[in-house]
């Protein structure tokens, strides 16, 4: 047809996904390309799309429960976390002290076993495997302790309305300390095969810059803006749960490229780990359920916005509540969504290997994505 | 083998039986790589690898093999079909003849050509052919990358590497593998010439396409690069080109560089072997320590680093040679 019609081509279109093994999930990517270069990249979402909200609208308040651990299955915690605090905001429930504890060790395990994963399937991309399965080897015990406790290692669904239904025991509390010092005693292993090394350092230096500006434009959050230099954290600038009483640092980068969104995510781990310790060492006695949880749950008439901040960035829910059992309306604000939307300029014009390397140092969960 | 050649007395049984001989060490051989490379890659992955068939998964392998030729051939329905049944072919035989000009030990060799090394050079060029063959005739725009970007390494990486051979020859004066051999008994090039031995095992990595140079078949990026539409033995034929491919560059490293078959107390052979799979031992603790580099970076490093340093390998050894 071309040929027919006189025109020269210039540019053609490859297919990126939506199997293809670097687009984690079902993304697909369409991309217009001049040689190794791409002209432009138009991600192509919706595979995963379940209907969550939708869903929401269809069942109670509890039975919605389970799906949130499957908008991001990576960070399920956080966003169990995030629905069960909107509720308790609605029905004024006070969570006890003890369980917020336990949110916050297990919310923060989860945090990193998210990065892990990150970090190795990262590597991956990168097409070093070797990390990949070191850092599965760490988060195994992680998934052993979430095991134990929640009885789920992926999509938990852990916290209820007004606290936790499982107490932790001297267990758990020991086992939570001995990954740490392993974890701790891993760093050293990975700076010096990974961070360090030569080619490493040339595929994400100055690689996938997002400027500040473009951080704001595009409303991204998570380690994605604080790579970018912006100390913008949910769990310091709106505190919520058991978040102010601990001592905890927000690490930045500085030029906004793929490497100093890695050194975010890393040092992250080791923050989320100085947490854990903290709150295993004070970790207060008492009930881990409120008192007076209603058997039924029915919030009066209202609006309730909650954010929390999960592995990705700010996941926000908007509940509407016509004081009904199920709720009117729940709307999610997923990071990734925000994330992936600055993906398009990043790749143009950039080599398709960049283009692997931006979208995984991303780190969006598609699935999240779609919803 | 040498007795048979001598008994039959003739130079065509010698490259007969040598031909079948080589056959065998090359299924053989592939068969012992890839298993090894399994278990290499386990052990720095906490894990153990291949444990269920024979003793430490020793058969695995083979029935891999055996699985690999009861599979389907499919031919994709748009492929240029002479030139996509042709590419498998073609990347193997150079590869068998590359075999002939070995010095396995002193004796254990079935062609001592005068011209051996360029004999050996040459084959190895001839793989990017076929590379080119399998990615253009398989229709597919992630194959065709494959075949690009490795045509485009396989030049960049074939002028250090001839040149850093060359310094080699130019101490020896021969391009007889034999005469390189005999020319170390005393000294191993690698002593002489590290710089050339970090240069051609750079090169020698980035010509079988081994990580992390494996940029043809960058799975991140391009699925399975060149060979994304083969199935069953067409498939397995690139794979065993490819392990064979770098026993080839192994075994050319030990002539060059480790001095061959010398070594006390064992036979020359073993100690050939020997060497080769410890080579073959460092390609693949590269590849599963590394991660991969960039295309334009791969060719960068070749034209502005790895060319100018094997210049300068050649011209300070031609200066040492003279003033001697």
């Amino acid at each position: 047809m071309i040929e027919l019609l006189g025109i020269e081509e210039k540019t053609y279109t490859l297919n990126l996904g939506p199997q293809h093994p670097s687009t984690h999930g079902v993304l697909r990517v369409l991309l217009e390309m001049d040689g190794e270069f791409i002209t432009k990249a138009e991600p192509v979402i919706g595979y995963g799309h379940r209907g969550h909200e939708h869903m929401a609208e269809n069942r109670n308040y509890t039975q919605f429960l389970p799906n949130l651990g499957r908008v991001d299955y990576l960070h399920a915690l956080a966003y169990n976390q995030c629905y069960c605090m909107a509720v308790e905001k609605l029905l004024e429930l006070k969570v006890p002290e003890r369980a917020e504890y336990i949110r916050v060790i297990t919310c923060e395990l989860n945090r990193i076993s998210s990065h892990l994963l990150w970090f190795g399937a990262y590597l991956m991309d990168l097409g070093a495997f070797t990390p990949f399965l070191y850092c599965f080897d760490d988060r195994e015990n992680i998934l052993d302790l979430l095991d134990g406790l929640t009885g789920s290692r992926l999509t938990y669904c852990f916290f209820r309305f007004g606290g936790v239904p499982v107490d932790i025991d001297a267990d758990f509390v020991a086992g939570c300390r001995a990954f740490v010092s392993r974890l701790r005693s891993r760093w050293d292993d990975y700076h010096n095969l990974v961070t360090k090394n030569v080619i490493f350092i040339h595929r994400t230096r100055d690689v996938g810059i997002i400027t500040r500006d473009q951080c704001i434009k595009y409303g991204i959050t998570g380690p994605n803006l604080r790579g970018s230099g912006i100390p913008y954290d949910i769990r310091k600038s709106e505190p919520y749960s058991a978040y102010p009483e601990f001592d905890f640092e927000i690490p930045i980068g500085s030029t906004g490229d793929i490497y100093d969104r890695y050194i975010v995510r890393l040092a992250e781990m080791e923050q989320s780990l100085r947490i854990i310790e903290q709150a295993c060492n004070k970790l207060p006695e008492g009930p881990i359920m409120a008192e007076k949880v209603p058997k039924r749950i029915k919030p009066a008439v209202g609006e309730v916005y909650q954010a929390v901040e999960t592995a990705r960035g700010e996941f926000g829910m908007y509940i509407v509540s016509q004081g009904d059992v199920k709720p009117y309306r729940i709307k999610l604000r997923t990071p990734s969504f925000g994330n992936m939307s600055i993906f398009p300029e990043m790749a143009q014009d950039n080599l398709v290997a960049d283009l692997v390397a931006n979208l995984g140092s991303l780190d969006v969960v598609i699935p999240e994505i779609d919803r | 083998m040498e007795l048979v050649a001598q008994s039959l007395g003739s130079e065509g049984a010698r490259m007969i039986v040598g031909l079948i001989a080589v056959i065998a060490l090359v299924s053989v051989n592939a068969l012992f790589l890839i298993w090894m490379e399994r278990k290499v890659a386990a052990h720095m992955q906490l894990r153990p690898g291949p444990m269920e068939v024979g003793p430490h998964g020793a058969v695995q392998t083979v029935c891999d093999a055996v699985k690999l030729m009861g599979k389907e051939l499919i031919t994709p329905a748009e492929v240029d079909k002479p030139i996509y049944w042709l590419a498998p072919v073609v990347i193997f035989l150079p590869v068998l003849l590359s075999f002939l000009v070995i010095p396995f030990s002193s004796t254990w060799i079935i062609k001592d050509m005068n011209v051996g090394i360029i004999l050996i050079l040459a084959f190895s060029t001839l793989s990017v052919l076929s590379i080119l063959m399998a990615g253009w005739s398989s229709n597919n725009k992630y194959a065709v990358f494959g075949a690009i970007r490795s045509v485009a390494q396989n030049v960049a990486y074939e002028i250090p590497l001839l040149v850093t051979v060359m310094s080699i020859i130019l101490m020896v004066g021969s391009f007889k593998l034999s005469d390189i051999v005999t020319a170390q008994s005393g000294v191993w090039f690698v002593a002489v010439q590290p710089l050339a031995f970090i240069l051609y095992i750079t090169c020698a990595t980035a010509e079988t396409n081994r990580a992390p140079f494996d940029i043809p078949e960058a799975e991140s990026e391009l699925v399975a690069g060149f060979h994304t539409e083969y199935t069953g033995m067409r498939f397995a034929l690139f794979f065993l080109a490819e392990y064979t491919n770098m026993f080839i560059a192994s075994a050319v490293a030990t002539v060059l560089f480790l001095g061959g078959w010398h070594g006390p107390f064992l036979p020359g052979v073993v100690w050939f072997f020997i060497k080769v799979y410890a080579v073959i031992f460092l390609l693949m603790w590269f590849r599963w320590t590394f991660p991969r580099t960039r295309f334009d970076q791969l060719i960068t490093l070749s034209w502005k680093i790895l060319i100018p340093l094997a210049f300068v390998n050649l011209l300070i050894t031609a200066l040492v040679l003279k003033l001697r």
